[in-house]
């Protein structure tokens, strides 16, 4: 405080000005990161609130209507298909992200050598940058085809497939998070597991992976965060189907398909069909938003830390 | 000779217990051996499965697509016959979205990581701001779209435009660039700051003359990057009603000569066109039952994958080029 005082005065006025007119600007591109979020919020729910405010269209009925025909003549709104449907493909996706994910992050930094290390690495991450509408297009013309030959009574649009390639999708993130949180356990902790007689697997899963459990928990949590707001594989390989159903090789919707359904069709602007999008929308973020804000409780507060 | 001496003195440690020489197996140890070797071929197995998911896609991709890719590919619209059908429209509003991501998002965030690293006091609100980038780069993309949608394409009523789709793009990946800039930033040592301000430069010329060439690799490396994210970016653009057919290019705009004949058309016409990108295409024609149109998005899944490469490739090939040389001040 007192250096900054003191600098004031030695200052020319114009670089003063300059100076402090710089860190303004500076602090104002700071402040853009609060105004988007205020306006996401701001905008989901005044949209909400209008589509609350039509006849027949109330929040308890949104919640618990078992239905959702908004394009029909008789129209339901309850988001439970939707809702189902999103989490079933998120599930079946964390089955296959979670166990994979946790696997490669222990074999990357427990097992692997640097070598091949090296190559993996680079390779999951290529993976990660595939854009979703390519896994999308993976899922219905690779994917679907062979599990119809698996399981018969598949549909040409399933959940089960849509949630094998986005746990795919998922996965390297899944790694990369939990080999982070891995790789700081000190070494400190493995060597006294082994010179106590354990094994290198035994050291491996009793003391290495509870060590970083916080670590690996919140990469988890986020994961289905990320499986939850997914949109493109749904929209192209699960259907736009919004029936309650829990068999996933039928035809569903999820939440974000839902919502990408409405964008692709001419539904007017303003009408009951187009302001259920920011309804939708609205659960969708306050979802992710959730499982974002747990992740973050989970490290903060059960982290341990160690030298 | 050693075992035996550890033997007998065991015995008179304990005498009457049965003592296993270390020659000897014990079926505890072996099993648990057994069980350590399976767990490591299993975690091998789990990281192979990546690999060869990836092989398979890509193989099969280009598999399908690789026919598609003849010079007609670019060169044509959109089409109801699959096979005539092209990427031109999709490439060109492609890169004119970019354009104007890259124009908005990047000295935003470049900005925005400047006050967060070199100015920002610590303090409530610095806090708030921290968790509220970390927790933007969460945030689904079709709620940018959602965003795009009701800000840029109503409130602003920019329409369904290039303009509106790249300022939807640029917040969807100011929170990415802003977080990699930061790191570029975090790792200028801070002894050349201390000189610069020794020497009696003020806090901003410290940072326009001295971090800021030195970050500038590092920012440049994570903005590719980012935008390599928004290139893929599918859900936002059709929230905000990038047209899945359109047989035009942003305002007409087809070669350099066009530019010089009407200089106008490059910013006042094109940025409010409609558009369409690539990623949109490959959507639609996914969609399509006809297995024709899935040939066609396979190859312009080719293309985005090429493209995307390159641009990896690219940021890759800045990093090790700018680590090699070092700090420049030096």
């Amino acid at each position: 405080m007192n250096s900054q005082e003191t600098r004031k005065f030695r200052l020319p006025l114009r670089q003063y000005i300059a100076e402090k007119t710089i860190r303004g600007l500076l602090f104002g591109s700071g402040l853009l990161s609060i105004f988007v979020t205020i306006s996401i919020v701001a905008i989901l729910v005044v949209e909400s609130v209008k589509f609350f405010g039509y006849e027949d269209v109330t929040l308890i009925k949104f919640l618990t209507d078992t239905q959702w025909t908004p394009l029909f003549a008789d129209k339901h709104f309850g988001i439970m298909p939707l809702l189902v449907g999103t989490l079933m493909v998120a599930f079946i996706a964390l089955l296959v992200a979670l166990p994979l994910g946790l696997l490669s992050a222990i074999y990357l930094s427990e097992y692997a050598k640097p070598k091949i290390r090296s190559v993996l690495k680079p390779l999951l991450e290529i993976l990660a940058g595939i854009p979703t509408v390519v896994y999308g297009y993976f899922a219905l013309v690779t994917v679907t085809p062979f599990l119809k030959q698996l399981v018969p009574g598949l549909g040409v649009f399933n959940a089960l497939s849509a949630g094998i390639v986005m746990g795919i999708m998922i996965l390297p993130m899944v790694s990369s998070l939990s080999e982070d949180a891995i790789r700081v356990v000190p070494d400190s902790l493995r060597r006294a597991s082994i010179a106590l007689g354990a094994t290198k697997f035994e050291t491996t899963t009793r003391v290495v992976v509870p060590a970083s459990l916080s670590g690996v928990v919140s990469a988890f949590i986020l994961a289905a965060s990320r499986a939850i707001g997914e949109t493109m594989i749904v929209a192209i390989a699960a259907g736009m189907n919004p029936t309650l159903t829990f068999s996933p090789l039928r035809s569903i919707e999820t939440m974000t398909a839902y919502i990408v359904q409405v964008s692709l069709g001419d539904t007017p602007v303003g009408t009951l069909e187009y302001q259920s999008i920011f309804a939708v929308g609205m659960a969708l973020f306050v979802m992710t938003l959730f499982f974002n804000i747990l992740s973050h409780f989970v490290v903060k507060k059960y982290r341990e830390v160690y030298q | 000779m050693n075992q035996q001496t550890s033997r007998n003195s065991q015995e008179e440690l304990f005498p009457g217990k049965p003592v296993k020489s270390l020659g000897e197996k014990n079926p505890n140890i072996e099993k648990s051996h057994t069980r350590g070797t399976v767990f490591k071929w299993i975690a091998i197995g789990a990281a192979g499965i990546a690999v060869v998911v990836l092989a398979i896609l890509l193989i099969d991709i280009f598999r399908d697509g690789v026919g598609r890719l003849r010079p007609e590919f670019f060169t044509e619209y959109p089409s109801r016959h699959p096979e005539e059908a092209g990427i031109k429209s999709a490439i060109y509003g492609s890169i004119w979205v970019m354009v104007f991501t890259v124009l908005f998002s990047l000295p935003l965030g470049v900005a925005a990581a400047f006050y967060l690293e070199e100015f920002a006091p610590k303090n409530k609100l610095t806090e708030i701001i921290n968790i509220n980038i970390a927790n933007l780069a969460a945030v689904p993309s079709i709620v940018y779209g959602i965003l795009g949608l009701a800000l840029f394409v109503r409130f602003f009523a920019l329409g369904r435009s290039v303009l509106a789709g790249a300022l939807t793009m640029g917040l969807l990946i100011l929170p990415i660039i802003i977080i990699a800039s930061r790191e570029a930033i975090r790792g200028v040592p801070s002894s050349l700051r201390e000189a610069s301000m020794g020497l009696g430069a003020t806090k901003w010329q410290t940072v326009r003359h001295h971090v800021l060439p030195q970050a500038f690799p590092g920012i440049l490396t994570g903005t590719i990057l980012a935008l390599s994210r928004a290139v893929g970016e599918t859900a936002p653009l059709i929230m905000i009603g990038a047209l899945t057919f359109v047989p035009f290019v942003p305002g007409n705009i087809e070669t350099f000569s066009d530019i010089i004949a009407d200089p106008l058309a490059l910013i006042a016409f094109a940025p409010m066109d409609g558009f369409t990108v690539l990623p949109i295409q490959i959507f639609n024609w996914v969609s399509r039952p006809e297995a024709a149109f899935h040939v066609a998005a396979a190859g312009a899944i080719v293309v985005l994958l090429v493209i995307l490469l390159s641009m990896n490739a690219l940021a890759i090939f800045l990093r090790y080029r700018f680590e090699k040389k070092g700090p420049q001040t030096r």
